[in-house]
């Protein structure tokens, strides 16, 4: 199959199922439909030929034969029985969604007042005005192809809202679940509005509860507010058929934080796609990210981020460890327009490659047009450390577990940015499990798992 | 402090080119445009030999199904190929065999330009392959080589008299298949020098060749062809001055190495071309492939530039290292100011075992300019226990200006270590502040950080040039800080 190939069938896929697709959003998200398709038809799927893709071969994970949803599936999920993301001690507003579609028994109860957690396709109809300031205003379908694919299938995800002056201590939880008989292609958009002077954590774990292939289209835009606090952990666990493109745009006003902590333990393509731009004085970006990979999986890491407003500072941390035939791939980009001073801005990707047969690209990029600004950026592949290694052989730790030892300790750098402890702990626990290769799937799992 | 710095600033991006001039010489001329008939004629007017025209016109036509490359972090002028001269050679009324017969206007023209042909060549023991205008005029030196067994001469005398080395080694490392640069230059290239150093043979000197644009509308189209047998060492020297003009010439030479069982080839550069007036009008196009193979095992090629010339740089000097334990080193300091843009950088492929490569890159930009590093480092499979690092860094003088990095790192072996480093700032405050602190003024404050700012690379360059180039460094930029 061609990019041309697939980009027609999507397009006739879009054209059977228009009506259905629009039926349950509002005319606010129905009217960027028409754009999208367009630039999703002059953009096309990008190929290796697209410098932004040069490293991430899509039509080799995207081909084959995928059924699509247009309703949400008929299964019913208990969340306290059947699905345990357990994390002890941890208490979260949590919320399901299934196969891109909200989960009709989700139920976040005890929020506080003004807090928003819904269905996307409802908040278009029930909170049209939040929804109409922020929809569709920072992702450019214009520039990204899968952007343009996603606004043009959008039907559900999640919508949150935090209004002005609320700080809720207790995290949100995501649990974005794939489960089908079938090859299943999801769509999945997400709006989060954060007004000012707000904060939130919110933690997103993508799991797949079947060996089927799943490619996921997701988007995810973001707003924070002046003075905004918002931090993201993501944890992406899903089956090594699986394709997961996320793409995630953050738009910043002034003193506002926002940081992003990306955890990718397994997935056959991951490609994780953000674009932030720092839009008001002060505000500060953290993204973060730590990548696994084995077998064919590809992990690739994107991100733009755009200083547009003087005395803002963003900092992104890239590290990954691959191992098996695994592909690894960074491009990131710094970029700071004229007159934009004081600006910090810096960037860094360490990979480790384990095997003969895993390969490593990195890109790291700065593209700054203006002279009072401190930026910087590093990469570095290796391998473990000989020195290290013999030291801790030296003191009777064996091999493997010496070998444990030191990417476990590499992969904390990024950990160690979580804030909350719990989640922190229990990241650890499932990279320490993911190292030792006893993470094949989310073990509370299990029983769902078909053909087992 | 600021009001100082303003009136510094103003005084050098204010600097005129100084080495504007022009030498009025006779000039035998093709008609203007890019033909097949052209390359015929030029082809003839060089007597080369059959299968020189043969590569040419594959060469012109492979180049005329390609596209002029827009993937470079620069606004590129739509360029007229058939409004450019692709020959012109100074008139010649015999073979020369001494200075005396030489032109004295042309002479005079190397005097202005400091170019050490006389006495001089003596006491800087430099052997100077003079081009001007794209024929080799005069090379000295060249019985002392000779005796050593060392080729040192022009490329149309190369085609002439070693056919063979010419046609074995020209394009093995650049095919015209390349790029469109190279294609082009492939297709029409006028002359160059070439440069054989037989087996273990140390080149006693440094060989130097000073290229020089003159006639109005005159495209440039230099070849370089270095051949270092096993064992042997050379450093080769090219270093660049343009007379001011209002018309954009351009410039697509091609430069390339051979490096065999361990040989070593220094291969340094000035490039001072006329970059255009402050208003960003005029200035040499300098698209360039130079390209060094580490052919042999242990073998070693070393690339040093400063580069402040041109309106426009598009080059990328590389090294594949395919011998193992081959070395290659990249060393830069590019400066762009007013309106001048560059797209530069290098490209190091290791593909033999234990390869080793050094990048050091050094961008410094002021008024308006837009100055990119752009580089790959590529590890093969089979290349076993390669290193490699890389440092670029910028500097940015004025609000005004940009620095961009573009690096490419792709590494499809375990064993590799790969360790990449970039920064981008302004002078800082402080230092400054430490200087004048110190009783040094704020000019010379900024003269001293720049340096030391570059003198990884300037320590690179032999001797005679680090001079050239610290003082073409304090020209352009001395003091220009926002």
């Amino acid at each position: 199959m061609t990019t041309l190939e697939l980009q027609e069938e999507l397009a006739k896929l879009y054209n059977k199922n228009a009506s259905h697709i629009a039926e349950d959003t509002s005319e606010l998200i129905n009217k960027h439909r028409q754009q999208a398709f367009e630039d999703f038809k002059r953009l096309g799927i990008p190929s290796k030929k697209n410098e932004d893709y040069r490293y991430t071969d899509l039509m080799s994970y995207l081909k084959g034969e995928y059924s699509y949803e247009i309703a949400p599936s008929k299964f019913s999920v208990d969340l306290d029985d059947l699905f345990r993301c357990d994390i002890p001690e941890l208490d979260t507003f949590i919320v399901l969604v299934l196969n891109g579609f909200y989960y009709k028994q989700n139920n976040p109860v005890g929020l506080p007042e003004g807090v928003i957690i819904s269905s996307f396709a409802k908040a278009s109809i029930q909170y049209p005005e939040i929804v109409n300031r922020h929809y569709a205003k920072y992702a450019d379908t214009k520039l990204d192809s899968l952007a343009a694919l996603n606004t043009l299938f959008a039907q559900d995800g999640i919508f949150i809202y935090i209004p002005k002056n609320i700080k809720i201590d207790k995290p949100i939880q995501i649990i974005n679940i794939g489960f089908s008989f079938k090859n299943l292609r999801i769509t999945r958009r997400n709006l989060f509005v954060i007004e000012q002077d707000s904060s939130a954590s919110l933690l997103i774990c993508d799991h797949t509860l079947c060996p089927r292939s799943f490619i996921t289209n997701s988007l995810t835009e973001i707003y924070t507010g002046d003075n905004a606090s918002f931090n993201v952990i993501r944890m992406q666990n899903e089956n090594g058929n699986s394709s997961q493109i996320s793409n995630t745009f953050v738009y910043q006003e002034a003193n506002s934080r926002f940081s992003s902590n990306t955890i990718s333990l397994h997935g056959g393509l991951i490609r994780n796609n953000t674009f932030a731009k720092l839009n008001g004085e002060g505000a500060l970006n953290k993204t973060y990210g730590i990548f696994f990979g084995d077998n064919d999986q590809h992990v690739a890491n994107y991100t733009h981020i755009h200083h547009a407003k003087p005395h803002c500072e963003s900092d992104q941390l890239f590290k990954g460890i691959l191992d098996g035939n695994s592909t690894g791939a960074f491009n990131g980009k710094i970029l700071v327009d004229k007159f934009v001073v004081k600006t910090q801005a810096y960037q860094r990707n360490n990979n480790i490659l384990l095997s003969k047969t895993a390969r490593m690209n990195t890109k790291p990029q700065l593209e700054i047009y203006n002279d009072d600004v401190k930026c910087s950026h590093g990469a570095t592949v290796g391998q473990l450390d000989e020195n290290a290694l013999f030291y801790l052989r030296s003191r009777g730790i064996s091999n493997q577990e010496a070998r444990h030892l030191l990417m476990y300790a590499f992969a904390d750098e990024v950990i160690a940015d979580i804030k909350l402890d719990p989640l922190r702990q229990r990241m650890n626990e499932m990279i320490e499990k993911r190292l030792r290769g006893e993470l094949a799937r989310c073990e509370n799992c299990k029983v769902h798992h078909l053909g087992n | 402090m600021s009001a100082e710095q303003d009136q510094i600033l103003d005084q050098v991006t204010s600097n005129e080119y100084k080495y504007g001039f022009y030498t009025d010489i006779e000039l035998e001329t093709l008609p203007k445009g890019l033909s097949e008939d052209i390359i015929r004629m030029l082809s003839a007017k060089k007597k080369e030999p059959e299968f020189l025209l043969e590569s040419r016109l594959k060469a012109f036509r492979h180049w005329q199904t390609m596209k002029m490359p827009e993937w470079s972090h620069l606004k590129l002028p739509e360029i007229n190929y058939q409004d450019i001269i692709y020959y012109a050679a100074p008139k010649q009324k015999a073979k020369l065999k001494s200075l005396n017969e030489v032109d004295p206007e042309l002479l005079a023209t190397f005097e202005k330009l400091g170019i050490p042909l006389e006495e001089q060549k003596q006491l800087t023991g430099v052997a100077v392959d003079a081009v001007m205008d794209s024929v080799s005029v005069k090379t000295t030196f060249r019985e002392t080589l000779a005796e050593l067994g060392i080729i040192f001469c022009s490329f149309s005398e190369a085609v002439q008299e070693h056919p063979d080395l010419v046609q074995k080694h020209m394009g093995s490392v650049v095919p015209y298949t390349d790029n469109y640069f190279a294609a082009l230059n492939s297709a029409v290239f006028s002359d160059g020098s070439f440069c054989y150093i037989p087996k273990g043979v140390r080149c006693p000197m440094e060989l130097s060749t000073y290229f020089r644009i003159n006639a109005a509308n005159t495209g440039q189209f230099e070849r370089t062809l270095i051949v270092a047998e096993d064992d042997s060492y050379v450093s080769y020297l090219e270093g660049c001055t343009a007379p001011q003009r209002d018309e954009n010439q351009l410039h697509a030479a091609i430069v390339e190495i051979v490096a065999m069982e361990n040989a070593e080839v220094k291969y340094s550069t000035v490039q001072n071309w006329y970059p255009g007036d402050k208003n960003g009008k005029g200035g040499i196009y300098n698209f360039v492939t130079k390209r060094g193979i580490c052919k042999g095992d242990n073998s070693k090629i070393s690339w040093t530039q400063v580069e402040t010339g041109s309106a426009i740089t598009w080059k990328y000097p590389s090294c594949i290292l395919k011998g193992d334990n081959t070395t290659g080193e990249f060393y830069s300091v590019a400066v762009t100011n007013n309106h001048q843009q560059a797209d530069t950088g290098t490209k190091m492929i290791h593909i033999g075992k234990n390869s080793r490569s050094t990048i050091i890159s050094k961008g410094i930009s002021a008024g308006q300019s837009q100055n990119s590093y752009r580089g790959l480092v590529k590890v093969l499979k089979n290349a076993h226990n390669v290193r490699n690092f890389t440092q670029c860094d910028s500097l940015l003088l004025g609000d005004m200006c940009g620095a961009h990095t573009f690096p490419y790192i792709e590494v499809d072996n375990e064993t590799a270590i790969i360790e990449h480093e970039a920064t981008t700032s302004k002078i800082g405050e402080d230092q400054i502040f430490y200087c004048n602190q110190r009783g040094i003024d704020t000019e010379n404050a900024i003269g001293l950080i720049i340096n030391g700012y570059a003198k990884e690379v300037l320590n690179k360059l032999p001797m005679e040039f680090a001079v050239e180039a610290q003082k073409l460094l304090q020209i352009s930029l001395e003091g220009s800080v926002g």
